[in-house]
């Protein structure tokens, strides 16, 4: 199972990598979708399955499909391509680039120094979880409730349709 | 199931979060940003799971939960926001944004 574990990382991480450099949006969303996939394996490895089927299912399933339908909303024909090339100037890699490896050399750094668990064999069921959820952490899961209830009002007022119609009158007024 | 050292499984949620990091800083498409976004909550909760599997406990599943939920309010909003972003400067440059009056 250990190995299982090394090449879905080795997925995963090649995955992303790709995905944030992809000039075309929908090959970037595939390579974040395999990356998914990856860390759900990584999940049902480190024996959390109900983490690695919710993954799956939100995740990869649901959250993505909305990203491949606002790409499809906002697409701008064949010239994304080469905008894209000139937005993502090769040098522009260069700074950030060693930034963020200066701060993964510390985070790693202070792991080697910290506590040397390993993972457990056990396998953590959807029972335990459930538990824990509908235990201690009930409050949490109203709250959690409330953020949805909240996310959905603000997609609806920021997306609908008069909004859009309207603008598109305004423009046609301008025209 | 598989008996890995915490330290493995936490590097690789850094890695995976430092890529999200420089994915925010470098692009300049909205899109991409959004999707960094996603990468680095990603990593967070890949993170949260291996400390919950090393702890033996269910409270790193649970808190993935909570992080997934937060994702897909976010991906909601963010969403909303490019569209009719979009829809307003016909671009998904985020340059344009220092335009903003107001």
């Amino acid at each position: 199972m250990t190995i299982v574990f090394y090449i879905s990382a080795f997925i995963a991480v090649f995955a992303t990598l790709a995905a944030i450099t992809r000039m075309n949006p929908v090959h970037a969303l595939l390579y974040f979708i395999l990356s998914l996939l990856a860390v759900g394996v990584i999940f049902f490895v480190l024996g959390a399955p109900f983490v690695a089927a919710l993954i799956v299912i939100i995740n990869a399933g649901a959250i993505m499909v909305l990203f491949v339908f606002i790409i499809m909303m906002v697409n701008q024909g064949k010239h994304t391509i080469e905008q894209e090339r000139k937005w993502t100037h090769p040098k522009l890699w260069l700074a950030p680039g060693f930034l963020a490896v200066v701060l993964l050399i510390e985070i790693i750094y202070v792991l080697i120094h910290a506590n040397q668990a390993t993972t457990g064999p056990e396998v953590i069921s959807p029972t335990q979880v459930g538990t824990a959820l509908f235990g201690p952490y009930m409050l949490a899961v109203e709250l959690v409730s409330m953020l949805l209830l909240v996310g959905l009002l603000g997609a609806h007022h920021l997306a609908r349709e008069s909004h859009v119609v309207k603008n598109r009158a305004e423009e046609d007024n301008d025209g | 199931m598989a008996e890995i050292n915490m330290i493995t499984g936490l590097s690789v949620a850094g890695i995976l979060f430092a890529l999200g990091l420089v994915g925010v800083l470098v692009r300049r498409n909205i899109i991409f940003i959004l999707l960094s976004i996603e990468i680095m909550l990603n990593a967070c909760g890949l993170a949260f799971i291996v400390v919950g599997s090393a702890l033996k406990q269910p409270d790193g599943q649970v808190m993935y939960f909570f992080i997934l939920a937060v994702a897909a309010s976010e991906m909601a909003i963010g969403l909303g926001l490019i569209l009719n972003f979009f829809h307003k400067y016909k671009t998904l440059d985020t340059n344009v944004l220092n335009q903003m009056r107001g």
